[in-house]
This record gives C-alpha cells, structure tokens and sequence, in this order.
C-alpha cells in the first residue's frame, strides 16, 4: 500500500470526514433527512474505504468482529431502554415526551437516543456483514 | 404495570434477544435465560386472554401516539387466542430444546441459536398483537428472517438450500403483502386496520382495492402455505434443527393463517370477501386439493419428518376449509385447529426430535424396533399421531367434529364425506411409522439404542398428553374458538 500515495493521502483526508458527516446525519435525523439507518451505513463505508486501503487486519485492530457483535447487541438495548425509561415514567412504551419535564426537550431526547441506538447497530451489522465476506478465504 | 401488558409481550422477548446474543460463547446461561423469557411471555400471554375472555377489548397506543397515526395494538378474543398458542409453544419447547439443540447445534452457535430464536418468537407475537397493516408487514419479515437463519443451521448440508427457498418464497409473500398494503394506503390514507375497516366500504368498489385484496390474499397463503404454494415448506421444516421444527410448525403458519382471518373477516369484512368476491369458492377447492394431494403424497415418504411435514401441509387445508364454508361454525373449527394442531404437531415433531437424539437420523430404517427401545417416546407419538387422524377423545376429534357439522350445516356433505375419507390417509401414513417402529427388529446398529432423557420426554409428554386433555375436555377449546370467532366476525379489531 506504501507506493500508492496518492489514495493514502487522500483517504486519509476523506475518511475523518466521512465518519464527521456520519455523525452530522445521525444526529440532525429528527429535523432533517437521515437518521440512524443513514448514519450508520455511511460510518461503515467509511470503514470499509479503510480495509479496501490498509486490509483487513488493520481495520479489525480498530473495531475487532467480536466487539462489532457486542455493539450490534448493545444498540438494539440502548433503544429499548429508552421504551422502558419512558414506561417507567409514567408514558407508554417509547412515549418519550415523558423522559424530561418538558414535553418537546423530551421528544427531541427520546428520538436523538432512539437513533443512536439505531445507527450504532446498523453501523456495527454492516461491518459484520463486511468482516464475514472480506474474511471468507483467510480460514 | 397491567396496562403495559400489550406492549411487554412484544418487548420482552426483544429485550432478552441481544443480551442472549451478548452471551456469546456460555450455551447453557443463554438457554437459561431464553427459557425464563419464554415463560414470562407466556405468563403474559395468558394474563391477556383471562382479561379479555370476557369480551372485552384491550388497546395500547404505542409512543402515546393516538391512532389512526400512531402505531395501536389491540387485543381482543382472537389474537388473545393466538398469543396463548404462540406462548404455551415457546414455553414447552425451552426445556425440551436444552439437549436437543446442544446435540445439532455447535458449541459456539447456541446463543446466536437462541437469539434468532427469541427474534421469531417476537416477530409471531409481533405479528398478532399490532393492529396495524404495515406493523404487521414489518413483524413479518423479522420472524421470517430469524427463521430463515435458524432453519439454515439444521445439521444437514440441504437446510441452506431449504432455507434458502424459503426465503424467496417467503419474501415473495411478504412483498405481496406489502403491495396489497401499499394499494390499501393508497385509496384510504390509513393503515390502521380498524380504521381501514371504516374507510374500506366506501371505496370497496375499485379495481385498485380487488387488487389489494389479491395481492394480500395471495401473499398470506405463501406464507401460511396453502396448496399449491407449500412448496418451501417440506424441505425448511426436514431439515431444520429438531426444536425450531417444533416451534415454526406449531406457530408459523397458525399466525400467518390469523392474519389472513383479520384481514378476510376485520377489514374487508365478510360481505366484500365472501359475498362480492366469493372468497369461499376459490380457497375450497384449494383446501380440498390441499388436504387430498400432500396427505397422498405423505403416505409415500420415507423421512417421517418429511412426511409430517406434508401432513403439516393437509392440516392447513383443514384450516382453510372450514374457512371457506364462510361461516361462524365454519370459522370456529379452524380457529379451534389452530391450537389442537398446534398442540398434535408439536407433540409428534418433539417426539421425532428425541428420536433423532437417540438414534441419530429419522428415516424409517432408523426407526426399526423403536417401539421396544424408546417405548415412552413411541407412545407419546402414537398418541399424538391419534389426535392428528381425529380419532375420538382426542384434540384432533374435536375439531373434525366441528368441521362435519359445518360441512353439512352449509350444506356440503360430499365435503364431510371425503373429511372422513382424508382421516383414514392420516391414519395410513401413521400407520407406517407405527409399523416400523413396533413390529421390526432394529439393525445391529440401534439395538442398544436407550430411552430419550426426561428433560426432552417431558415437554413431549406435557404436548401429548394435553391432546387427549384437550380432546376429553374440549369445552376450554370450543369456548376460546366461539369467542375468537365472534370477535373475527364483529368487524373491525
């Protein structure tokens, strides 16, 4: 990879700003397009850009699969724990005008932290989905 | 916290899904805990139907949002039915599923195992708790891919094939379900299904929904695989693993076959489906065909779990049938047949599983001599396979008996004659299994071969036994069923 410099240094200067413009979607998705879905996949290309350069092992250094596992788990709790807090609260499951004292902070809360959940486990299940093709003919 | 009923029935086995996964490599703890969540959806379940067995309505509107907008679950008799099918499923297969799935499925698999699992269970309580059309379309598809998943890890090289075609089939239904859906939104704007059931009738007389309507009724009977598109269903449920078998045959096609009822009798309502389209014309023909040609075709096989797949097929056509009478007795006997072949085919599939365990393999050259070495494992069949022929004082009998009589109430009695007809292939593919496994010698191979460990012929026992429970007392059954079936027949959920 050492001799192709150019890609080196432009994926260098792209791939930060892809992962920033990830975050930019992911959390302006309640008031404008995107959301976590979006996010998420443009956070695993982002990755994927990454392997295609420097190879897998050294993306797999950054998130290892078994760790993608575990995020891919972690998101689909993060969203539900938000479905509990606010029956806890006093609102239906996922009511999250209830999460704080005003009702619109609470919906903007409970949305921006459903989408997190959202775009943590699509971003993860992606890079999953990737490491299992990328690594096929490796065992 | 009662009033959350509705929704922790759904999000409960949701919640438990990734933290299983998390899990990872300890089976046992993710088995644990798969059948502590199976329980407590059970116990819900149930809690549900005693509060609305005295026909009342229980909605819950999910995010607080009001319908038509938001996102409603309703549960009434009907659905309350199904979840109590669904839950008692789920919670007698766990147990049975600890040495069964430890025996087929690899070591570092099991809490992915069980993940998938909780998904489909979920995904099929999903599916009948929401009372929203592209919800529904959206449970759909996660028990769908949960099963596809899990049917993949059977141990044959042929589940990723079988699983594999049910996926395309499988995604074909769903597709043209969502067709049907998308053509509903269209001339209504609403997909609330009591809301589309008020909306419908003023534009009912419009090509485009004739077509929703098809798309709909074709999609569903893909997935409740009616004759002539079963076809993904012998090979899927052969060679899944013993205890998914169990599970999707007992539950899969008793929830898709419970939309089809919401979506027939709740939303286009009985005089659009049965009078105007004159539903009951094209789905008797096909039950009829469905009930002959697999149970032929069943007595042939030699892979008996392939022929009680087959058999799985007829059963559906018994379902359809008495749907096609287009009556409430009628209606009754196939919301009754949801449990008792729930209950048979469970028992018969488990039984086959502790086979598989002992001896290895489930064609009828393993199961020579059986009948001596497993004798508790061959009774439990047989008592099972007695309920599947319909033979009196058992669960299958009752409902056979509540379908002749619609039979000959519509007026159909060549129909009630050929039901009889149909119960004695039933009786002959049985036969078979019953043949091999008492009256030849086992091959030296088997003869050693002992009883199934009491953790997997109890449950099969718990299954078996409550087909002849069901079967003396069958007023719990046809109370439930005339319950479920007003409430499919008063109209909108």
């Amino acid at each position: 990879m050492n001799q192709y410099i150019v890609l080196r240094v432009v994926s260098k200067l792209m791939i930060p700003v892809i992962m920033i413009f990830a975050l930019y979607v992911q959390f302006h998705g309640e008031y404008s397009p995107g959301g976590g879905f979006q996010a998420g996949i443009v956070f695993t290309a982002a990755f994927i850009v990454y392997t295609l350069l420097f190879g897998l092992e050294a993306a797999q250094k950054a998130i290892p699969p078994k760790a993608a596992h575990i995020l891919a788990a972690a998101g689909v709790l993060l969203f539900i724990a938000f479905g509990y807090a606010a029956m806890f609260l006093g609102g239906n499951f996922l009511e999250y005008k209830v999460l704080l004292p005003n009702d619109q902070a609470g919906e903007t809360f409970g949305i921006i932290g459903i989408e997190l959940g959202v775009g943590i486990t699509v971003a993860t299940v992606a890079l999953s989905l990737f490491y299992s093709f990328a690594g096929r003919e490796r065992r | 916290m009662t009033e959350h009923l509705p929704a922790l029935q759904v999000a409960i086995g949701l919640t438990a899904a990734p933290v299983v996964m998390m899990l990872g490599r300890s089976g046992r703890l993710a088995w644990a805990l798969t059948t502590l969540t199976c329980w407590a959806t059970f116990a819900v379940a149930l809690a549900l139907f005693f509060e609305v067995s005295d026909g009342s309505v229980i909605t819950y509107q999910m995010g607080g949002w009001a319908p038509p907008w938001g996102i409603e679950y309703v549960i009434d008799a009907a659905n309350a039915w199904v979840l109590v099918i669904i839950g008692m499923i789920s919670a007698v297969v766990m147990p049975f599923a600890r040495r069964s799935v430890e025996r087929e499925i690899s070591a570092s698999r099991i809490a992915m195992f069980y993940c998938a699992f909780l998904l489909a269970n979920a995904g099929l309580i999903g599916i009948t708790v929401t009372a929203d059309a592209f919800n529904i379309f959206v449970f759909f598809e996660i028990s769908a891919l949960a099963s596809y998943a899990l049917i993949a890890m059977g141990r044959d090289r042929r589940a990723l094939i079988s699983s594999f075609q049910y996926l395309i089939m499988g995604t074909v239904g769903t597709t043209f379900l969502l067709i049907g859906i998308g053509f509903l939104y269209i001339m209504t704007g609403t997909l609330n299904l009591g809301d589309l059931a008020a909306r419908l009738p003023e534009v009912a007389d419009t090509r485009t929904i004739r077509a929703a309507f098809g798309f709909i009724a074709v999609g569903i009977s893909l997935k409740l695989a009616l004759f002539p598109l079963h076809l993904w269903l012998p090979n899927a449920y052969t060679y899944a693993p013993s205890m998914v078998t169990v599970f999707l045959s007992a539950t899969a096609t008793k929830v898709a076959i419970y939309v089809l009822l919401r979506f027939v009798y709740s939303v286009f309502g009985f005089q659009f489906s049965f009078v105007d389209l004159s539903m009951g014309w094209v789905l008797m023909p096909l039950a009829l065909l469905g009930i002959l040609v697999p149970s032929l075709v069943a007595v042939f096989q030699t892979n008996v779990k392939r022929l009680l797949a087959y058999s799985s097929v007829a059963q559906v056509g018994y379902m359809i049938l008495g749907i096609s009478f287009a009556s409430t007795l009628g209606l009754m006997a196939s919301v009754m047949h949801l449990f008792n072949h729930a209950i048979t085919k469970a028992a018969l599939f488990m039984a086959i599983g502790c086979l598989v365990y002992r001896l290895g393999g489930i064609s009828l050259t393993h199961l020579a001599g059986a009948g001596q070495r497993m004798p508790w494992t061959m009774a439990a069949f047989v008592t099972a396979g007695l309920s599947l022929i319909g033979v009196p004082l058992t669960a299958g009998f009752v409902t056979k008996w509540h379908l002749i009589q619609a039979a000959l109430e519509g007026g159909y009695w060549p129909i009630a004659l050929l039901l009889l007809g149909t119960s004695l292939l039933a009786a002959l593919y049985i036969w078979k299994v019953v043949e091999v496994a008492y009256f030849q010698t086992p091959d030296d191979e088997h003869a050693q071969v002992k009883e199934a460990p009491l953790s997997m012929l109890i449950p099969t026992w718990v299954l078996a036994g409550s087909t002849v429970v069901f079967g003396i007392y069958g007023n719990f059954t046809v109370n439930s069923a005339r319950a479920a079936a007003t409430a499919l027949m008063g109209g909108a959920p």
